[in-house]
C-alpha cells in the first residue's frame, strides 16, 4: 500500500465517520461505490459464518433507501454516534482489482436526547477499499460488532 | 371500577375481564417473582433453542426460562435432554460457554461430573485423600442429579417444561396452531445467523407488542411511506382456546389472478414505487398460499415470524421485571439455492433490531415502561375488537392481546378471565 493509498483510505474513514456523527447521512451511501456492499454483524456469527446481517446491502441503492426510511419512515427517539477508529492495517491487496483490503477497530458511543450516554458498539470494520480517480470508496464494509447485543435498536448505522 | 376481585401479589385487578390491564403487572417486582412459580415454572412449554443447534450427539446448547438458566443437550442416544444449568454440589453455573460439544458437564468450582442425560458421573474425592475426608457411606449419587426439565421437540423447536402439568405439546398448543408451526418449519432448518436485542421493558409488553396487530400499520409506516401497495386484502387473528397462542396473517386475495400478479406479492405498479432498489422485497411465494405475513406466538415466550421470505424465531428472555433480552435466529432452508438465501438476507432488513418494519418494537415497550414509571393505580385499555379473546377475521383488533391476559389471569390466579 503506498502512501497516496494509504492517504485516501485515511480519509475516507474520516469521511465516513463524520458523515455519521454529523448526521449527514445522506453523504454516507455515497462512500461506497455502485455495488456497494455493508453488513452488520457479530463476532459470533462471523466466526462461524453466518451471512446474516443486522443490516444487509449489497447496492448503494440499498443503502440510499436505508436512509430514506430512517429520515421518512421509522420511529425512534432523537439519537447520535461518536465513532472512534484507530488506524488501518492493511490485510491483502490485490493488485489486479485495484482494491486492498484493510481492518480497524472502532467504538460507537450513542447520546439520546435525554442526554443518557452508553458504549452503544464495539468492533472491528473489515473493509474493502477500491479506489476511483483520485477517491477511494468502500467496495465492501463489513461491521463486526464484539458483542451479539443491540441495545434497543439499531437506526443509524455503525 | 369495580370491586378488587383478584390480587396476586401488589397487582389488583379492577375486574374478572381483561379488556383493564393494571399497569402494576409490568413494574411489581413481587408479581415478577410469582410469574416464575406460576408461568415459567407452572404448566406451560417454554421454547429453549432450535434443534438445530444441536446438530450432533454431544452437542450442547445454553438457554433460560424466565431467568432459570438452562442446557439443553444432545445426549450419546442421540436424545434430547434439558435441566437447569447448574451444579448440584454448590450451585454453581455448570456451562460457561454458549454452546458446544462435550461428553460430559464437569463444574469448574469443584468438579463433580454429569453426563449429557444430566446424571451425576463422578464426585471429585469422593473416597477422600489417603483414606481422610470423602463423602459419608450413605451419599448416593443418584440423588444428586440435574434438576431436570421434561423436554420436547416439535417442528425443529425445542420446548422444556418443569410442569407435569403441562399437556402434551400438540395438545398444548392446540391443531390450528400446531399447523401453522408446521407450514412455516415445513423441511429442514438452516440457521443464517443471530442476534439479540436488549428491550428496557417488561417481558410482557414485547409479547403483547408481538400479538398486537392493531399497531402494526400505525407505528410501523415502511410499507406506507414508500407506497408500497402489498395486495394483502385478506387476514385475521387465530386465538387458541386457551388464549395463550395466536397466529396474524394476510395474504393475497385469492381471487386476483396469478397472471396479474405473478410471484412478486409486494411490488407495487413502478411509477409509485419510491425505493433505490427494489429488490429488498422481491419475494417469492414459497409456500404456494398466498401468505405473505404470518406472526405466530407460542406462550410465554416465542414468536415465529414469516414476512415474505424472511423467517425466524424470537425467544423472549426476562432478565429482570422491567428488562428483557430478545433473541433472534433468522433461518432458512437447508435445500435453499444461493438465490433464496440472498433473498432471505435482503429482506431480513425488515426485520430484527434495525428491522426497517420492527425497529420500533425495541423502543415502544421501554416507552410504556417509562410512561407508567411511578403508576400504581392506573390501567390499559384493551378493548379493540371488543371484550373476548376468540379469533376473528380482521386484523383492527387486540383480540389475541386479550387472549394472552385470559391464559396469564388463568395461570397466576388460576380462575379463567371472563373472556
Amino acid at each position: 500500500m503506498n502512501e497516496n493509498k494509504r492517504h485516501l483510505i485515511e480519509n475516507l474513514m474520516a469521511d465516513y465517520s463524520a458523515a455519521i456523527d454529523s448526521k449527514d447521512l445522506e453523504r454516507w451511501p455515497e462512500l461506497f461505490t455502485e455495488d456497494g456492499r455493508y453488513r452488520v454483524t457479530n463476532s459470533e456469527d462471523y466466526n462461524q459464518g453466518y451471512q446474516h446481517g443486522a443490516i444487509w446491502a449489497n447496492s448503494r441503492g440499498m443503502l440510499r433507501d436505508r436512509i430514506s426510511a430512517l429520515r421518512e419512515a421509522n420511529v425512534y427517539e432523537e439519537q447520535r454516534y461518536r465513532h472512534v477508529s484507530d488506524a488501518a492495517r492493511l490485510i491483502t491487496e490485490d493488485e489486479q482489482n485495484g482494491t486492498i483490503t484493510v481492518s480497524s477497530n472502532f467504538i460507537v458511543v450513542r447520546t439520546m436526547h435525554t442526554g443518557d450516554t452508553q458504549l452503544f458498539a464495539s468492533g472491528m470494520y473489515i473493509d474493502r477499499i477500491k479506489f476511483q480517480d483520485d477517491s477511494a470508496l468502500f467496495a465492501e464494509r463489513i461491521v463486526v460488532c464484539d458483542s451479539q447485543k443491540i441495545d434497543t435498536l439499531l437506526a443509524i448505522p455503525l | 371500577m369495580t370491586e378488587i376481585i383478584a390480587k396476586s401479589s401488589g397487582v389488583h385487578w379492577p375486574s374478572d375481564k381483561v379488556t383493564t390491564i393494571p399497569y402494576s403487572v409490568y413494574t411489581d417486582e413481587a408479581q415478577y417473582h410469582l410469574e416464575h412459580e406460576k408461568i415459567f415454572k407452572g404448566a406451560t412449554w417454554n421454547y429453549l433453542c432450535l434443534a438445530a443447534e444441536l446438530p450432533d450427539p454431544g452437542s450442547y446448547f445454553v438457554s433460560q426460562i424466565g431467568e432459570t438458566p438452562i442446557i439443553v443437550t444432545r445426549d450419546l442416544d442421540g436424545e434430547l435432554n434439558a435441566f437447569v444449568n447448574r451444579c448440584s454440589h454448590r450451585g454453581s453455573l455448570l456451562c460457561l460457554k454458549k454452546s458446544g460439544k462435550a461428553e460430559n458437564l464437569t463444574c469448574v468450582y469443584h468438579a463433580w461430573s454429569f453426563n449429557l442425560k444430566g446424571d451425576l458421573d463422578g464426585v471429585a474425592f469422593q473416597r477422600g485423600v489417603k483414606r481422610q475426608g470423602g463423602m459419608p457411606e450413605h451419599f448416593c449419587k443418584g440423588d444428586h442429579n440435574l434438576r431436570k426439565l421434561r423436554v420436547t421437540e416439535f417442528s425443529g423447536l425445542v420446548f422444556g417444561s418443569f410442569s407435569d402439568d403441562a399437556p402434551e405439546i400438540e395438545e398444548y398448543l392446540g391443531s390450528e396452531i400446531s399447523s401453522r408451526i408446521r407450514r412455516v418449519l415445513k423441511k429442514p432448518l438452516r440457521i443464517i445467523g443471530h442476534n439479540t436485542q436488549i428491550l428496557n421493558n417488561n417481558w410482557k409488553l414485547y409479547f403483547e407488542n408481538a400479538k398486537d396487530s392493531y399497531h402494526a400499520s400505525i407505528l410501523h409506516t415502511f410499507f406506507t411511506t414508500f407506497e408500497i401497495n402489498r395486495l394483502n386484502q385478506q387476514g385475521g387473528i387465530i386465538v387458541d382456546s386457551s388464549g395463550g397462542h395466536h397466529v396474524s396473517y394476510s395474504m393475497i386475495d385469492p381471487s386476483l389472478s396469478n397472471e396479474v400478479y405473478g410471484n412478486q406479492n409486494i411490488r407495487s405498479a413502478k411509477d409509485e414505487y419510491r425505493l433505490a432498489d427494489w429488490s429488498l422485497l422481491e419475494s417469492i411465494d414459497e409456500y404456494g398460499d398466498g401468505v405473505t405475513l404470518q406472526i405466530l406466538t407460542v406462550f410465554p415466550g416465542l414468536v415465529l415470524q414469516q414476512i415474505h421470505n424472511a423467517i425466524a424465531v424470537r425467544q423472549i428472555v426476562p432478565t429482570s421485571v422491567d428488562t428483557t433480552e430478545l433473541v433472534w435466529t433468522y433461518i432458512g432452508f437447508e435445500d435453499d439455492d444461493d438465490a433464496m438465501i440472498e433473498r432471505r438476507l435482503k429482506q431480513a432488513n425488515l426485520v430484527g433490531p434495525a428491522g426497517f418494519i420492527s425497529m420500533e418494537d425495541g423502543a415502544v415497550g421501554n416507552f410504556v415502561q417509562r410512561g407508567i414509571a411511578g403508576t400504581d393505580e392506573d390501567v390499559s385499555v384493551v378493548m379493540m375488537g371488543g371484550e373476548s379473546a376468540e379469533s376473528q377475521p380482521f386484523r383492527a383488533t387486540e383480540t389475541s392481546v386479550r387472549g394472552f391476559w385470559k391464559k396469564y389471569r388463568s395461570l397466576m390466579e388460576g380462575i379463567v378471565p371472563n373472556a
